[in-house]
């Protein structure tokens, strides 16, 4: 057994060394193919990091009276808790929105100043809903309005007021999601048809070199375990070569995608993902470089 | 060691390439099929690997029953048969010793033997110089040396050659035709099919002449007569 395989290996090395041109070729292919790939992936992970940082963004707030009892408005924020779709509900009592008030404004002397003559809290209570999703907030505020023994207390919410801008958020982040999702799936499609393609020419150009070793006899895991260790190799040397020529290209985008998704660096994020980045690299390109190998061996040898 | 019998191939297009054909041809024999273009030397060849089935009758090599082999047994029964092609079909690129150390590590055969036995070969054939030329880097005849050197490397009980002087100028065509004697001489069952008449005329071999899909002739010491 260890023999064959010593055999097979040697023989797949041979492939490529001996078929300069087609293995530069076929590698070429691969690497154009791996680079998308990843590119992919780095396009997923900013997609989908701009997107909950722009769903963070999103909230609504209920502002309380100042007659409002601390123990109704505990309630209020229990009940909302309680529903679907709503992720969480930070209370913010009206010491602490003074003190969020004061720490916010701290330099500015005239807003002090105001504050110490008023003598007084002026600001009020509220209660700050985050949801799951932009387009539940119009659902959690219908839940609000139908509790018309809660009123009395409520002096405001925000939705309305930015009712408009958080539809439109919503729906940009709907598309955000669709488009991502429609374009991964797409490009993935095509890298996946690329890469058996590139395979199989490579297989078929030497298609009768293959047909001698069937009439020689020779056993199948012989015809067929050379190209695939041939197609191995191809993946493997693009994966590394994909994976060097990214590296430049995301130190070089990084700094302008931060205007987009200002929270992730994705220099950072490849840096601290490299060994995950390089084993997708390397499984997708050896999965597909020894399927496509077995599928087009077997489709035009027949064996 | 082969035996046909009844053996008749008909193609999809209903036409018949073998036409209920009987004939044995036994160990050690050296046998020349002879026939035009289309007269089913071919077609008894590929019958014989297993390339194609006969559609009536039995096709024997040895122990096997070829026309009912299947499909994974195949190999086991070309690695009992060396083939020469009149295209020599050299593996591009693989060296002439490579060639014949492919032939031999297919069939499983260890690194000691392949050392021992390879340069045998290639000694007998003439080669032993130009064992690290590829095939592009040598002759006609010298490439059908290296083929003939890959067919018997695993001393197969038959070695076929289809056609292996149709490439090559007189001189090479005989000296050729000499190395299949020897190899006959040696033991081997050689099945040579040919259309060239002054080999067959001066072998002084068995004959078995075709002539669309049937045998017309079979003679112990033949001649080369066709309409």
């Amino acid at each position: 057994m260890t023999t064959v395989i010593s055999r097979i290996l040697k023989y797949g090395w041979q492939n490529f060394r001996r078929n300069r041109w087609l293995s530069i070729a076929t590698i070429s292919i691969l690497l154009l193919t791996l680079t998308v790939f990843q590119g992919l992936i780095l396009f997923r992970v900013m997609t989908e990091t701009g997107i909950a940082n722009l769903k963070n963004k999103i909230d609504v707030s209920i502002y309380f009276t100042s007659e409002a009892e601390e123990e109704g408005i505990l309630t209020i924020q229990r009940r909302l808790e309680q529903q679907e779709n709503v992720k969480q509900v930070e209370y913010i009592s009206r010491d602490k929105a003074l003190a969020m008030f004061k720490k916010r404004h701290e330099d500015d002397p005239t807003i002090n100043q105001a504050l110490r003559e008023l003598n007084d809290n002026p600001l009020s209570a509220s209660l700050n809903i985050k949801a799951d999703n932009p387009s539940d907030y119009s659902g959690i505020v219908a839940f609000l309005d139908k509790q018309k023994n809660w009123q009395p207390i409520i002096e405001k919410t925000t939705y309305r007021q930015n009712q408009l801008v958080i539809e439109r958020l919503g729906n940009i982040v709907n598309t955000a999601e669709k488009f991502g999702f429609g374009l991964t799936f797409f490009l993935s499609i095509a890298a996946i048809l690329v890469t058996f393609n590139t395979i199989s020419l490579a297989i078929y150009s030497n298609r009768e070199e293959l047909s001698v070793m069937r009439l020689m006899g020779s056993p199948n895991n012989f015809i067929v375990g050379p190209y695939v260790v041939t197609g191995i190799i191809y993946s493997v040397i693009a994966a590394v070569l994909s994976m060097v020529i990214i590296w430049p290209i995301v130190g070089f985008i990084s700094p302008y995608l931060k205007f987009f998704v200002s929270d992730t660096s994705l220099a950072t994020y490849y840096a601290d993902n490299f060994l995950k980045l390089a084993g997708y690299q390397l499984v997708f390109g050896v999965t597909l470089g020894i399927v496509s190998a077995h599928v087009a061996i077997r489709k035009y040898l027949k064996i | 060691m082969i035996n046909f019998i009844n053996v008749s191939k008909i193609y999809k297009n209903d036409s018949a390439a073998l036409d209920n054909v009987s004939f044995k041809i036994n160990s050690k024999e050296f046998v020349t099929l002879v026939g035009k273009s289309g007269a089913g030397k071919s077609t008894i060849i590929k019958l014989l690997i297993g390339e194609e089935k006969a559609s009536r009758g039995k096709v024997l090599f040895g122990e096997h029953e070829v026309s009912r082999l299947d499909h994974k047994d195949i190999p086991y029964l070309r690695r009992k048969i060396g083939i020469v092609f009149q295209d020599f079909r050299l593996l591009p690129l693989k060296t002439a010793y490579e060639n014949i150390e492919f032939a031999m590590e297919a069939s499983g055969k260890t690194k000691q033997e392949i050392d021992e036995v390879i340069p045998q070969v290639l000694d007998m054939v003439g080669l032993a110089d130009q064992s690290g030329n590829f095939p592009h880097e040598l002759s006609g005849g010298e490439r059908q040396r290296v083929a003939i050197a890959r067919a018997m490397v695993n001393r197969p009980a038959l070695i076929i050659a289809d056609e292996p002087t149709g490439n090559l100028d007189p001189g090479n065509t005989w000296e050729i035709i000499n190395i299949l004697l020897r190899i006959n001489e040696l033991g081997t069952t050689i099945l040579l099919a040919t259309h060239n008449k002054d080999i067959i005329n001066n072998l002084g071999k068995r004959v078995i002449s075709l002539d669309n899909g049937k045998i017309i002739r079979d003679e112990k010491k033949g001649r080369y007569i066709l309409k």
